[in-house]
């Protein structure tokens, strides 16, 4: 399938220059596998991810299909399965590797002028651990699932779950060495191999996020690895430190597991605040406006990320002080998220708009990622979250930041660089559709979510009280509307492959270095090593792309 | 070192690799991400000692207690094993710097005997441990009121010691494979890049060990 899908390619050379990285090592499967080539290492995540994505995805329609009647469909215990599988897929599988690996792993190297990352094998060797962790997970959930949800608490894990805990264990674990392996090659990509005269500063905005992300993934990923060790030992040999019966402290675990799984929140979002700086000021024809504030908050997320993980815990038995502490400092995070929405729109500002695709997933981005936000003020703030604990106002919070934002910003990058990436143009009106469905489905689905949570409605739940039936008949209503929107790309992306019209290097007119050379790149990148003489987003006054 | 040019058999160790403009510039990427390796590495074990002094700071008796009836002879010796180690191997870095062939490759072969050694007290010390039964969950034979803070103690020692010995274990075959390489000729003042990254990574994991001896073997001997 994946070398069929670009083998397309072949017969065509694009005119006048040498093969594509797409031809150039031969159309063999070995070829593919075996690649040391960042932009083929980011096709194979592509495809990976895609299948996770529609994993999850199924898991999620047959989770809103189980709330459209109040007593559901399914039996509570299946429903335990679905929500943790639609969770662990979701989080581990789809959002964390998806723009990194993908549009990261194919543009990173392009944009600091590189002709690959710094460790080309370890880039296969994360993916290959990235496959084994997705086969692990598959057999997990087709052994019979889990049903402790994402989180993995214990002492429900180690010692009552009779889902297959520990493989799903073994899953995430390994998936998070890919990870670190990805965030590794990034930080010293970015620190060695940009090109002569691109200094930090003229950095492209996806650049800096990116490394936000990885000083992430390489710092609070080895934590959740060896938590979930540990889980998995007590859980094998029940002996351990997180079950209060063998006088272990469940606490102790949650404030391990959110020390990581708060900065993956961020792993889940910075990304996107990356795709969202190079699409913007590209269709507003501007420079980015406050560069250095945009940087320097995609920095100050990852550093402050590290020190609110225990609002996840408010209710959770920690003393009323921590509660304050953390309080103050989950309202502090929200000002750099803040300061790069205000940033965005002064981009925006007189500037000349064009809603293609990107943009339109772009600024359905800002407005999503602002509801999420906010909400998350609610959420920080220790009485309401007293209310909003484990209801359907948290659910609709984080999926405001992870599906509306993250997955939007994924679909916007994945089309604006789709002429890069495959020399092809998509085809625009159905591109327009399918965002426009996306944006829309989306707040049907989850807007009613925040007032059935208000009105008290409990998550992970496979019943509820008939009154809240209409809101979860309009939720499931969008849902399907947002399943359209999430299969439309499929289908016309790929049809765009064998019959779309061909793209030149720059299809928008985009300052950037990895608009200077061709649709799609040559093997190394660049022919010759490019010169950088000015800052990114040189959109006006000068419109001229910058020689190199 | 020289600047003299690259000779054709050096050129054709350096392998080089497309993405970077010169030897100088790979070699230091390299040890660049080592290090940042390495920081992944302390978070790693960091979540652990996170547990260890939660816990500890919960059940302070209980923790002393346990950590009183460690092997601290065997630990001590360990600790002097395992510095020693990095001592030739830090030698053996300066000695390929300098392009002595034979002492690189002899002292890297030393610092893996050393961890061979190491690793040998350790598993003496848990055969003494099976015999106590202090083995959580396969082999615990203790009571009284604090049995279940020892228990915690000990899968915590058990998990920390055993994940260092794993990383000596590794990293007993990189010095090892380095140790080979070197004989053969494989380094030289130009390229030793591999001794040098193998090198940072040996250190870490003697580092780790000068965490672990005080809190293990220490914490519980200064009380009554």
């Amino acid at each position: 399938m994946t070398t069929a899908t670009f083998t397309g390619q072949s017969e065509e050379p694009a005119p006048g220059s040498q093969a594509s990285y797409l031809t150039a090592e031969g159309f063999t499967l070995r070829s593919w596998l075996l690649t040391k080539d960042h932009k083929r290492i980011a096709i194979l995540y592509t495809i990976s991810i895609t299948l996770f994505f529609f994993v999850g995805g199924a898991a999620a329609t047959l989770i809103r299909f189980n709330l459209v009647t109040p007593p559901g469909l399914f039996q509570p215990d299946t429903y335990n399965r679905l929500f943790t599988m639609h969770g662990i897929v979701m989080v581990w599988f789809f959002l964390i590797p998806s723009i990194p690996t993908t549009l990261g792993n194919f543009l990173i190297p392009l944009m600091i002028g590189a002709k690959d990352l710094a460790f080309p094998r370890l880039n296969l060797l994360s993916w290959y651990l990235f496959v084994i962790a997705g086969v692990l997970g598959l057999i997990a959930i087709g052994a019979g699932g889990v049903d402790t949800g994402w989180t993995f608490y214990t002492p429900f894990s180690t010692m009552y779950s009779n889902g297959y805990v520990v493989l799903a264990l073994a899953a995430v674990f390994v998936s998070g060495f890919s990870s670190i392996l990805t965030g590794l090659n990034f930080i010293v990509s970015i620190h060695r191999l940009r090109a002569p005269g691109l200094t930090w500063y003229r950095l492209p905005v996806f650049c800096w996020s990116n490394y936000a992300t990885a000083l992430i993934l390489v710092l609070a990923t080895p934590i959740l690895a060896i938590t979930l060790a540990l889980v998995a030992v007590e859980r094998l040999l029940k002996v351990g430190i997180f079950d209060p019966a063998l006088g272990g402290d469940p606490l102790l675990f949650q404030h391990l597991f959110w020390f990581y799984s708060h900065p993956a929140v961020y792993i889940m979002i910075l990304p996107g605040f990356g795709v969202i700086s190079e699409i913007v000021p590209c269709f507003a024809r501007k420079p980015l406006f406050g560069y250095k504030f945009v940087v320097w908050s995609s920095i100050a997320i990852a550093g402050i990320g590290f020190f609110v993980w225990a609002h996840h815990m408010f209710v959770a038995g920690i003393s009323l002080y921590a509660g304050l502490v953390f309080s103050l400092l989950s309202y502090i995070i929200a000002v750099p998220s803040a300061i790069k929405v205000f940033n965005w729109t002064a981009t925006l500002h007189k500037g000349w708009i064009s809603f293609d695709a990107p943009m339109l997933y772009a600024l359905g981005f800002i407005g999503l990622f602002t509801i999420g936000g906010l909400t998350g003020l609610f959420v920080a703030n220790l009485a309401f979250d007293v209310h909003a604990t484990d209801t359907y106002f948290v659910v609709a919070h984080f999926h405001y930041i992870m599906v509306g934002g993250m997955v939007s910003a994924y679909f916007g990058g994945l089309h604006y660089w789709w002429p890069k990436i495959t020399g092809r143009l998509y085809p625009e009106w159905w591109a327009r559709i399918a965002a426009i469905l996306i944006f829309f489905g989306f707040n049907l689905t989850f807007f009613p979510q925040f007032i059935l949570g208000y009105l008290g409605m409990q998550r992970r739940y496979a019943s509820y009280p008939p009154e809240f039936q209409i809101w979860n008949v309009l939720s499931s209503a969008g849902a399907s509307i947002l399943a359209v929107g999430y299969a439309l790309p499929l289908f016309y992306l790929g049809w765009s492959l064998w019959r779309g019209q061909k793209a030149g290097p720059n299809p928008w007119a985009a300052t950037g270095l990895e608009w200077r050379t061709p649709s799609p790149p040559p093997p190394h990148n660049f022919d010759v090593t490019p010169t950088v003489t000015r800052p990114p987003y040189q959109y006006r006054p000068d419109p001229e792309p910058q020689d190199v | 070192m020289s600047e003299t040019p690259l000779a054709p058999q050096d050129l054709g160790r350096l392998h080089l690799e497309p993405q970077y403009a010169t030897a100088r510039q790979q070699a230091e990427t390299a040890a660049f991400g080592m290090w940042v390796f390495l920081a992944t590495e302390v978070l790693f074990f960091g979540g652990m000692l996170f547990g260890y002094t939660y816990l500890r700071a919960t059940f302070p008796e209980g923790f002393a207690e346990a950590a009183r009836e460690t092997h601290v002879i065997i630990g001590t010796i360990n600790t002097v094993v395992l510095l020693t180690s990095s001592f030739t191997m830090a030698w053996a870095v300066h000695a390929a710097e300098r392009d002595r062939r034979r002492a690189t490759a002899l002292l890297l072969a030393a610092t893996a005997l050393l961890g061979l050694l190491f690793l040998g007290l350790k598993g003496l010390e848990y055969y003494k441990e099976w015999e106590e039964g202090v083995v959580p969950g396969l082999n615990f034979h203790k009571d009284g009121p604090n049995a279940h803070v020892a228990a915690m103690f000990y899968y915590l020692y058990f998990m920390l010691t055993g994940v260092h010995g794993l990383h000596v274990t590794i990293g007993i075959g990189l010095v090892a494979l380095m140790a080979v390489r070197a004989w053969r000729g494989g380094f030289s003042a130009r390229y030793y890049t591999p001794v040098e990254v193998t090198g940072l990574y040996w250190h870490f994991v003697d580092l780790v060990w000068i965490f672990l001896y005080p809190l293990i073997y220490l914490a519980g001997r200064s009380g009554p």
